[in-house]
Parts: C-alpha cells; structure tokens; sequence
C-alpha cells in the first residue's frame, strides 16, 4: 500500500503526469456517457471512431503548437502563425484553382512548394523583426497576425476558392494504411522535430538561450541566429496545418482558415508544461496538450452542451488543468490536508504570533 | 548572556531530493547580539536561514520566537513577526525607484490611494539614518549593486525589526561601505536587535561578531563565543581538517616575472577603451603568465575583461593576438580564438539555471561546435565526471538542476564550462566572491597550477591578499582608468597597492 503510495508520488512528480491524467479523465467521461466513445472499428479499410477522429482533427494543432513550443522555449511567442495557415492555404488552392488538371501531381507540388515558400518568408520576416531589429515578439508577430491576415484574404481576393483536386485533398481527408493521413504527417512532422531538437544539440541551445539570454551570448551562442530559426520552424509547421485545414474541406477562406488557432496551440504549448518565460521546453507535452484541447472540443459536441456554454465549459476546464500543473496550487491544496505522518514542528496547533 | 534568546531553532532537519541539507540543528539567538553563522558551501546556512524565514518548511524540529512555536509559512509573516531578511543576491526591483523599493507593499496611504509625498519622505528620512546619500526617486536599477544592497538593508530594518538576517551582505561592498554597514549593525545591536551575520570573510566576523555558531555538512558543529574561538580553530571546525594549502601556496617561489614576459605577448591590448565604461589601457598577457587586476569596486576591473573578451564593444584601441590584429567584438570571437571569461555575476550572466550541471557545463563547447555537431553523450558524460571530480563539485550529481547548487559550487560550473574548452587566456572576475575558505583555497591552487602548465590568466580580484599570492604582474584600476602596472616581486605589497590605489599615481 505504502509502496504504491510512493510510487505514484513519485509519478506525479513527473512533468507529464497531471497532463496526461487530464487527458484519460477527459476520455473516461465522454466513454461513461456514450460508451462506444471509445471503440475502434476497421469499415472499408479505414480506422474509424470517436479517437481517431480526436487525432485527425487535432492535427492541425499539433503542427502549430510544435513550432509554438520552440518559439516560447526561446522567451518568445508567435501570434501570427494562424495568419500563416491562411497565407499557405489559400496560396496553395489559388495556385491548384488556377491551374488546367486539378489532380495534376506536378501541380500539387508547385502549389506547395510556393505555399511553404511564402510561410518560409513570413517567418523569417518574424524573425528578422525580432532576433535582428529586437522588437518584442508579442508585437513583432502581433504585425504578421494581423497583415497576414489581410493578405491572405488578397490571395483569395475576398472569397473562398474551392478546389477540386483529389491529391490536395488526401493530405486533410485522405487514408493510407487504413490510418488518416493528417496523423501519419502530424507523426512525422513531431518525430522530425524530435530528432532536429533531441539528436543534435538545438534543443539544449533553445533551452540556454530562453533560459538565460545574457549568459548564452556570453557562453558564445548565437542567440540571435537561433530565435531566428525557431520562426521560421514556427512559419513552416503553420503552413504544413494550413494545407491539412484546406485540404479537409476542399476551399480555403482567407478570413476563417486557422482564426484562433494561435490561442489553442499557446494553450496547447503551456498544458504541457512548458514555461511562458522560456527554457526547459517538452515536445511530448504539447502533443498532449493539443490532444486535450481537440478531445475537450469534441466533448463539447459530443455531450450537446450548448453553443451558448460551450465556450465557458472550455475555460473552466482548462482553469483547472492550468491550476493542478501550478506547483503552488499544488502546495497549498497538499497543506490543507494532514501530513501522513505527523511532525514534531506539525503537531501543536501554529500560534500567530503579534507583530 | 544571562537573558532569554529571542529566538530558538531546535533539532532542525530538512531533506532536498538527494540532499541532507539539515541534520537535527540547534541554534540560538539572544536580543542585542550580533551573531555569525560560518560553514563552508553547502553547509546548510542558506537552507537555515530559509527555514527560519517560512521560504521552505522543515521536515522536522522547532522553531521559537520569545519562548512561543511560530511555523512561518512566507518570509512576509516572518517579517510581519519581527525577522527580517537581507539575502545575498539584491531581490529587489530594478525598475522601480529607491523609495518604491524600500516601501513595497506597505505604501503609506491616504484613503486608499499612495501617499507618494509622505512615501519619499520616510524615504530619504531613513537613507539619512544610514547616512547614504541617494536620490530616492532614481530608479533603483541606475545605482551601483553596494548602493542597491544598502537599500535592501534599509528596507529590511524600517519595518520594526528584532531580528535581523544579514546573508552575505558584504559580498559586493568596498571597503568603506562595509565600515559604514558594520557601523549601522552595530546601532541596531545597541538598539537591542539581533542580528544572524552570514559571510565567507573571517575578518569581518572577527570585527563584529559576539558568537559564532558553524555548521559542516548540514550538522551543527558548535557555537563560540568569538573570542575564545582562534581564527585557526574556526577554519578547521568549519573545513573538518587542517588546512594548510594556502601557506602552501605562499611558499611555493613564483617565476621571475621577466622570464615570463620573455616571449611574444599572447594578447597585447593597445590604447583599448569604451566611452562610458573604460579610458583607453594598454597591457600584455604572456603564455603561462597570471596578471591581476586590482581596484575598488567600480573601478573599471569588469569593464576591462568585457572588452577583452569582446562581451562589450570597444570603440577605441587594437589588440593584437600572438603578434598578428585580433578583431574581438564578440564574445564568439573571443571564443575563437580561445579566451574564455568566468563572469562575476554567476547567476546572471553565467549559469542557466534551470539547465543540469552536464549541460551547463557543456554549454560553451557545444556553442562553439555548433549545434548541427553534438557532442556524443558518452564523451559529455566524461568530461563532465572529470571536472566533477578534479574541482570536486557537490553534489556530484551530473543531471542535477544547477541553480540546486550552493555558489561556491556553482562558481566551479562555470570554471568548468571554460576549462573544458582548453583556453589559452581564462578571465577570472571575482572567482572567489562569496565562497568558502576551502573552494577559495581550491580555486587559487587551480590558477598556479593552469598558469604553470602554460595558460595565461587575468585574474580580478577585491581581495588583494588574493591577487598578490597569484599574480606575476598586478594592473591597478582607479576610477575607470588603468593607472599602473606592479611587477609583483619582493618589494610589492599590499600597502603598496593601497596606496597606489588611493592616490591614483604609480609609485
């Protein structure tokens, strides 16, 4: 019994714990109120079910909040990135929309290939603003959000360009191996990022540099060529998104394609565990808190809580897993309750003492 | 001392993941005495301090305030009790005027709103207490890091205080601003306050302690009246042996400094200098050569090894590098051509410290590789034990969150950061600031021993018994100019320094 006991405090300690049980209560309720929440069936050859959809859906997130998780580790933060996915998405189907065979793979590359081009040159833009000219990130990016947006809406020239091209579409809505596609590129776009920040030593470089600035550039890191590359990361997981959120309906809008979408990966990024202030950054937290936010979304549906609340039910949730993963809370919560074993300093009532 | 204590601490213990930080310690404090707690790094006189402040909580054990139990959960009730804390490092706000920063959360106030009048009032009426003149409304951030230490000891002593903690007060002042401290401890002392005096320098205990209390390996070793505990008798009981490895140092004849100087200069600086920060200098460094640097505080010593190592940009001057120009702007090229600099201000511009000692120690070589090129984990992980091992850093857990370290041991984080790097000239700023007789001791070894096997070394220094034990050739610095060059050879002493120092001429 003790030794579970001290197991699981142990477990708690760890930084995905409260996360990950976040997650697995999220599932259990949707499960207790629709039981077949989650079970899995194979129908044409295609995994279906309440979870895969969650995945499928999340996916788009999981690319942002990745390159939102390598900004925020280097003290900054990127509001532009769902301008991005606009930017990318609606450059992708103008170029498809224009083009004579729409299921034309050498269209489908072109279109792409000029699509990440321009997220390349948004992010470098926002990277110039801030390692080299060093304005602060929330502003320099706050830029882009709002112009990206504009431009994007230029791109489609106010109205919403629908496509009709079966590759394109496959990347949103496509199956292979029986999985969505959208999740076999999430799975490759988070391993690609694991191994570019974990095999080689970028990640410990982001973490000094938002750690310790000053100390980095003393230490002989270049800081400023590091922030830069974190946006331009940050532009291109924005677009590869884009492509998944216009490729899902077939037509991209300027104005609504990736709105928000900054807010729920910055969401995702701290659910996760990593700091606002920058340093010690975990890719496997964000993933899971993209996971939650999707799964919270999903659940908003799913238990017909009204349009009205939904919004409501959602800050609640995320108030209390944003309160369980603050050590304080955590602190303070632990002290109302009686220690398990008790202390000499703990035994007599605390006396106030006059000041 | 037939009085009650005003404050007890009893059987105190208190455990850190991997750390006994506090074993069953006792401790007593009695009104108008001024009491210094001694240990080395690592002993447990933070930790001590912190728990009696309500910062961490003990595992176990008592604390009493006038005869009653108290369990402080924050130092903001510990203050409202009567125990009020100056720590080490300035916490105040630098953005913040000086009146703003000794009156944080106890503004005085008219209906609600602040009463800024009356707030820089009581202000400069207590600066005046202590005899410092400061503008009170000047942000805190524009004064020097002394000015900034007096102000946090005038916050501390404004609220109405009866015990006082001073933890390493001094670390940053000059010689006269300690006068002028030991002065105001000793009024507080008159006043009948108690006073918990934390410092590394045994002279200063010397001067103003009553008692002392020591504390080795997180164990209470006793407590003395200071005047029946000899200087000698207080290293041991703090070290736990004989420590004679400074004398050894003395003894040991240093090479001729021509000798030294024989061959071309390593790095030759002419008329280098920044506006603002330095007049322009000219100096030499040899292979194998140590050169001091000495001066008061804010003399210009920092600013000297910043321009060396590019850390600021000098707008005046050359420096050559083994006879050929050397364009140092940056650190990086600093770098480059293997000039490593240990900063004085270790948690600012030295450590991450949420990062491991591995990876701060790692930091500056895997800088300079790159970051496409990782150093494998097998080899980090070697290099590391070894300067774990050879500046026996504690505890000598690799993954161990650096800021978990006491700052003696995190001083040898940095020194091992640069080390591994291979260095042909390592800039000490104030190696030795703040840490034990026995790191001390270590650290100075470790510069004759770096010099003999053919490093250069500048080495910065407040303490002049210091830079004459290691230095071949000492630069002294007086209000951001470079005003001589000593040999340091038989007829160098400190009074000369001193003297040189305060009269501004080369003698």
């Amino acid at each position: 019994m003790s030794e579970v006991r001290t197991r699981l405090a142990a477990a708690s300690g760890q930084r995905l714990f409260w996360p990950l049980v976040v997650l697995v209560v999220l599932i259990a309720a949707n499960t207790a109120y629709r039981p077949s929440f989650v079970s899995i069936e194979v129908k044409d050859g295609h995994l279906y079910g309440s979870l895969v959809d969650i995945v499928r859906l999340s996916a788009p997130l999981i690319l942002v909040a990745l390159g939102m998780t390598l900004v925020i580790a280097t003290g900054g933060i990127d509001l532009s990135v769902g301008s991005v996915c606009a930017i990318a998405g609606s450059m992708a189907c103008l170029h498809i929309s224009q083009a004579a065979d729409q299921n034309s793979l050498s269209t489908l590359f072109t279109a792409l290939g000029l699509a990440l081009g321009l997220a390349l040159v948004a992010g470098a833009w926002n990277g110039l603003l801030v390692s080299v000219i060093g304005i602060q990130p929330i502003i320099a990016t706050l830029i882009l959000m709002v112009a990206g947006r504009g431009l994007a809406q230029l791109i489609t020239e106010g109205q919403i360009i629908t496509i009709n091209s079966d590759p394109y579409r496959v990347i949103g809505a496509g199956y292979w191996l029986t999985l969505p596609v959208a999740i076999l590129i999430a799975i490759a776009v988070t391993l690609l990022i694991a191994v570019l920040t974990r095999r080689t030593a970028l990640g410990l470089i982001i973490e000094a540099v938002g750690g310790n600035a000053e100390a980095s550039r003393l230490a002989g890191i270049r800081a400023r060529r590091i922030t830069f590359l974190v946006y331009v990361i940050a532009g291109i997981c924005a677009a590869v998104a884009g492509f998944m959120i216009t490729a899902d309906v077939s037509s991209a809008a300027g104005s609504t394609a990736g709105l928000w979408i900054e807010l729920d990966a910055i969401l995702a990024v701290v659910i996760g565990g990593t700091s606002l202030a920058g340093g010690r950054f975990s890719l496997s937290g964000t993933l899971i808190g993209a996971l939650i936010i999707q799964t919270l979304t999903t659940t908003v549906y799913a238990m017909n809580i009204s349009p009205q609340t939904s919004l409501l039910f959602k800050a609640v949730v995320v108030i209390v897993v944003c309160l369980i993963q603050a050590p304080a809370f955590r602190a303070r919560f632990a002290r109302r309750r009686p220690p398990a074993t008790p202390t000499v300093a703990a035994a007599p009532q605390k006396e106030q003492v006059p000041a | 001392m037939g009085r009650q204590p005003v404050l007890t601490m009893t059987t105190i213990s208190k455990t850190f993941p991997g750390v006994r930080a506090l074993d069953s310690v006792d401790f007593r404090l009695f009104p108008g005495e001024i009491h210094a707690l001694m240990g080395e790094n690592g002993a447990g006189k933070s930790t001590l301090i912190k728990v009696l402040t309500g910062v961490y909580t003990a595992d176990s054990g008592v604390v009493a305030l006038d005869g009653q139990q108290v369990s402080f959960t924050g130092p903001m009730q510990a203050r409202a009790a009567g125990v009020s804390t100056v720590y080490q490092e300035v916490n105040l706000c630098p953005n913040l005027s000086v009146a703003e920063n000794i009156f944080i959360g106890r503004e005085p106030r008219i209906l609600g709103a602040i009463n800024w009048r009356e707030l820089r009032r009581r202000a400069r009426a207590l600066l005046a207490r202590l005899e410092l003149d400061i503008d009170v409304t000047a942000a805190l951030g524009t004064c020097s890091l002394a000015v900034q230490q007096m102000v946090a000891i005038a916050r501390a002593i404004d609220i109405q205080a009866r015990v006082l903690i001073l933890d390493e007060p001094t670390s940053s002042l000059d010689s006269s601003e300690v006068a002028q401290l030991f002065r105001i401890m000793r009024q507080l002392q008159n006043e009948g306050i108690a006073i918990l005096f934390v410092t590394h320098f045994l002279d200063q205990v010397y001067e103003v302690a009553d008692r002392i209390t020591v504390l080795r390996n997180g164990r209470l070793v006793g407590e003395y009246p200071t005047a029946e505990l000899p200087q000698l008798a207080l290293v041991e009981k703090m070290i736990g042996k004989e420590l004679d490895a400074l004398e050894r140092l003395d003894e040991q004849p240093k090479r001729e400094l021509a000798a030294v100087e024989a061959s071309t200069p390593l790095l030759e600086a002419a008329e280098l200098g920044r506006k603002g920060s330095v007049a322009p200098f000219s100096m030499t460094i040899h292979a194998g050569e140590v050169v001091g640097l000495a001066g008061l505080l804010g003399s210009g010593r920092t600013e000297v090894a910043r321009l060396l190592f590019g850390a600021d940009r000098p707008d005046h001057g050359r420096i050559t590098m083994d006879g050929s120009p050397a364009a140092i702007r940056t650190p990086i090229a600093a770098i480059a051509r293997d000039i490593a600099f240990c900063s004085e201000n270790r948690r600012i511009e030295g450590l991450v410290g949420e990062l491991s000692v591995r990876e701060n120690i790692m930091l500056a070589m895997q800088a300079a590789r790159g970051w496409t090129r990782p150093i494998p984990r097998r080899r980090q992980d070697e290099l590391v034990r070894k300067y774990i091992d050879a500046l026996s850093i504690r505890p000598a857990d690799p993954e161990m969150p650096v800021r978990n370290l006491s700052g003696g041991n995190q001083q040898k984080v940095v020194l091992a950061r640069w080390l591994i790097t291979e260095p042909r000239l390592l800039i000490l700023d104030e190696p030795t600031r703040g840490i034990d007789i026995g790191a001390k001791a270590e650290i100075q070894r470790l510069v004759v021993e770096l010099s003999d096997g053919g490093m250069a070394v500048l080495f910065i220094s407040a303490e002049l018994e210091e830079v004459l034990r290691l230095s071949h050739k000492v630069a002294v610095m007086r209000d951001r100019r470079m005003v001589t060059q000593l040999a340091n050879d038989d007829t160098l002493d400190a009074d000369r320094v001193m003297a040189t120092i305060a009269s501004g001429a080369s003698s």
